[in-house]
């Protein structure tokens, strides 16, 4: 009834369109709010070389967060990320390690494929068998981490040829490596769901599936193709992650996917699907990057930090489910 | 209140109408009268929806209420279970004026509601069920299984129903389901029992197992109070009749003395003329011709073809099989078997890809549930089924989109601050005519209409089928599926009547009536 109501006057309509602005752009209005605090608070904050740090921090946790940004729309989860880049980011290395390394983009390919065919995998399960999102990546999870550990004999994996270290530690015009290889995931994933076809359906399929399939859009390929691309991503966030520490880590991103949920998240996509945007779940990232460099900055103890992201985390829903549930 | 002289005429009568006045008036003379109801009536916010509801229900009978959408039907048995308060009016139960504040005082005082929706707890056995809240209990903590299987035995050989109390309820069919949650209200010592409906979502053969448990429960002497669409079914099983109409008591009386075509008519109604028909429009060779349609269970050899410029309507009552046939033919839906062919040719539809493809858009019944996607906008939504006419390599184009979005706008005069406007803030109406602009967009030569008009104003409604008749003169062919008689008498050329999953009957428009319709399809 009360959509009725607000239609019949088209004054409250336009005064909708204007809260729901305002309320996109107050995501923006906290980080900026947060940036020039921490400038303040600190003053190596506002260093270059700080400032490239965070942005070599935030680009891992941005590539797997611009994938969860399209799992998400499509109303699903995956939680099996930060072990599909553990997995990838060792098949990769072990590529490239001892006395005969392969060629560095071989690897580069390698990792990315394993991650889209274990992303395959999580797409099947969830788009054709009908398995809840939630628990095949919680399986998967558990089953990818397990193959890492058995690929590598629970070893990390050392010698990586400095040919493959410059996807993680290299410059191309003082810009560090990973920030470029984000930034240019962030375009390409951001003109995908703002001017295709493709993103269209992504958003119609999270919003509303049977209008969507009533609208002859391909449900299950979309739905598919979203969890793909996440592995796909999880890889190139795995080969990077696995360039930039020099050895590949078995152990490597344990509790990633809720840092990638939560800039998803704190960026104000709607987990139930169909609403947001990768640029919003950039300045969540963001957000977070700045957030655990300024407590880096000033002291505070890493078990405090996890305290905080989680309250943040929680805090963020609250408002976003405020802001949603006024008529 | 001022809105309704009616109910509040009533309003001093009732002061006056004490106990000793109704035994005055003869009610305990008749021990056999369970239930007598007079002068009920109800405005929901001055918009009376009951103005005087009657019945005089008796023990061992089984009596039916009939009439039409917004009869007051509802309100009435809403009232009777306590469910919602009487604005005036006189209910006696068992010779007891009563007022029941809430659905548990009605229950606890023998008067029990059979639902369509039936809620059952699908993971418990049929006894545990019929018990839920009040086992039989052992020492005080456990339940006494065997008692409960026992007393539920004994409970279902005294109806004479044939269940096994030990059965998992998900296993049982819908009408076993009704007759277990018969046999938990007679359990509770119900002798007043209200069925709403218990037919509509149940074969014919199972229809044949509840009628029979009725007879048995007559026997035993509840009165049964049976609300249904269904005449066929009324006239095999029930007493007495009641008719309401337009929130009135119209007549009541045997159905010994009346026969089916007069029940029609006080349901309908004289008073409401039948609509003029639409002008027929020159007639083409068949556009769309669907041919053996078959589902288990849902409906059963269809055939329907429409012409170029035909406007073919479905007609039936909830649960007859139209929707479910119409999504099957535009792929939404299973079928198990039929076959399509469009201007001549076959085509095979497996899919709402396919359907579009092949030059059929479908608007859905429920516009919230399956037509919108609420949380875009209303530009996103109009261009949604037609994205592939916008965009050059994958790439949707603005300014294509904007010119056709507007231009829909525009042509459906859909009220909207702007195209970006999210599209659940428009009315029902709007938002029905951003549907229809979308299905425009795919450029169809046959349209699907599943209740098109419902929950919308008249404006709105007023305009679509202004659309439909002018997409139907351009040679296009439209299948309309309603539930509103008038609506469908006024805009189709031809009527296909649904019964049960089947075809019952097919007339000319010019030819059909109210009467006709309603007696075709129940």
């Amino acid at each position: 009834m009360t959509t009725e109501l607000s239609s019949a006057n088209p004054g409250r309509a336009r005064r909708q369109m204007a809260a729901d602005i305002l309320s996109k752009y107050g995501i923006v209005l906290a980080f900026v709010i947060l940036f020039v605090a921490l400038s303040f608070a600190h003053q190596n904050f506002l260093s270059t070389a700080n400032l490239t740090n965070v942005l070599r921090q935030v680009s891992i946790n941005g590539i797997l967060a611009i994938g969860m940004t399209y799992v998400i729309l499509t109303g699903g989860i995956d939680l099996s990320v930060g072990s599909v880049l553990a997995l990838c980011g060792v098949v990769a290395g072990s590529l490239v390690t001892g006395a005969d390394p392969a060629n560095p983009a071989l690897a580069f390919l390698a990792g990315i494929g394993v991650g889209a065919l274990v992303g395959a995998i999580n797409g099947i399960l969830i788009a054709r068998f009908k398995v809840t999102a939630f628990v095949v990546t919680l399986g998967m999870l558990s089953m990818a981490r397990g193959a890492t550990l058995l690929y590598s004999d629970g070893r990390p994996i050392p010698n990586l040829s400095p040919e493959f270290r410059w996807f993680g530690q290299g410059f191309v015009m003082g810009v560090p490596v990973p920030v470029i290889v984000f930034a240019l995931v962030f375009i390409i994933a951001f003109i995908v769901l703002r001017y295709t076809v493709y993103g269209r359906w992504i958003y119609a399929v999270g919003g509303n599936i049977k209008s969507a399939r009533t609208s002859g859009i391909p449900t299950r390929s979309v739905i598919f193709s979203a969890y793909m691309i996440m592995g796909a991503l999880a890889g190139l966030a795995g080969v990077i992650l696995t360039a930039r520490t020099t050895s590949a880590l078995p152990q490597a991103g344990l509790g990633y996917e809720l840092d990638a949920i939560a800039a998803v998240v704190i960026g104000g996509t709607s987990l139930v699907g169909g609403v947001g945007s990768v640029t919003y779940t950039l300045i969540g990232a963001l957000i977070i990057g700045v957030i655990s460099n300024g407590l880096d900055l000033l002291g505070v103890s890493s078990y405090y930090q996890q305290i905080i992201k989680g309250a943040i985390i929680v805090v963020a829903v609250l408002i976003d489910r405020s802001r949603h549930s006024n008529p | 209140m001022a809105g309704n002289p009616s109910a509040t005429a009533v309003e001093p009568r009732r002061e006056a109408r004490e106990d000793a006045d109704l035994r005055a008036m003869g009610y305990e003379l008749d021990p056999d009268l369970l239930l007598a109801a007079t002068d009920v009536a109800k405005a929901y916010s001055g918009v009376p929806a009951l103005i005087d509801g009657r019945i005089r229900l008796r023990r061992g009978s089984v009596h039916a209420l009939c009439g039409g959408n917004g009869a007051g039907k509802s309100t009435f048995l809403n009232i009777l279970m306590g469910l919602q308060k009487a604005d005036s009016g006189t209910i006696l139960a068992k010779g007891r004026v009563v007022r029941y504040g809430s659905a548990a005082e009605a229950l606890a005082d023998g008067v029990a509601i059979i639902t369509q929706e039936l809620s059952p707890v699908l993971d418990m056995t049929v006894a545990e069920n019929i018990y839920l809240g009040r086992e039989p209990r052992r020492g005080g903590w456990f339940v006494d299984k065997k008692k409960m299987v026992a007393d539920a035995a004994a409970l279902f050989a005294r109806l004479k129903f044939d269940i096994d109390p030990r059965a998992q309820m998900r296993h049982l069919s819908v009408a076993k389901i009704q007759l277990v949650e018969i046999a938990k209200a007679i359990s509770r010592d119900s002798d007043i029992l209200i069925m709403d409906e218990p037919t509509s979502a149940i074969g014919e053969k199972e229809a044949a197992t509840l009628f029979a448990a009725i007879a048995s429960l007559r026997e035993q002497g509840v009165g049964i109070i049976y609300v249904s669409h269904r005449l066929t079914d009324i006239f095999s099983i029930a007493d007495d009749y009641t008719v309401f109409r337009d929130g009135r008591f119209i007549e009541t009386g045997s159905l010994a003395d009346i026969d089916r075509k007069r029940l029609i008519s006080l349901i309908v109604g004289r008073d409401l003329a039948d609509q003029q028909a639409r002008p027929t429009t020159a007639r083409g060779e068949t556009m769309i011709a669907a041919e053996g349609f078959s589902r288990d269970g849902q409906f059963e050899d269809i055939s329907v073809s429409i012409a170029r410029g035909e406007i073919v309507g479905l007609y039936g009552l909830m649960g007859a099989g139209r929707s479910e046939f119409a999504n099957a033919l535009y792929g939404n839906g299973r079928k198990d078997k039929g076959t399509v062919t469009i201007e001549g040719r076959p085509v095979e539809i497996r899919s709402p890809t396919d359907a579009l493809a092949a030059g059929i858009a479908m608007i859905t019944e429920d516009r919230k549930e399956t037509g919108l996607v609420l949380t875009s906008t209303v530009s996103q939504n109009v261009v949604l089924a037609a994205l592939k006419r916008f965009a050059r390599g994958g790439f949707v184009s603005g300014r294509r989109e904007a010119e056709a979005v507007d231009a829909q706008i525009k042509r459906f005069r859909i009220r909207t601050a702007s195209r970006h406007l999210l599209v659940q803030h428009l009315s029902g109406g709007n938002q029905q005519k951003v549907v229809l602009a979308r299905c425009i967009e795919t450029d169809p030569k046959i349209l699907i209409c599943d209740e098109p008009t419902r929950g919308i104003d008249e404006g709105a409604k007023r305009e679509i089928y202004a659309f439909l008749s002018d997409f139907a003169a351009k040679g296009n062919a439209v299948l309309l599926i309603s539930s509103e008689i008038p609506e469908i008498l006024a805009n189709a050329d031809r009527i296909i009547v649904f019964r049960r999953g089947r075809i019952a009957g097919e007339l000319p428009a010019a030819e059909a009536s109210q009467d006709a319709l309603v007696h075709l399809a129940s």
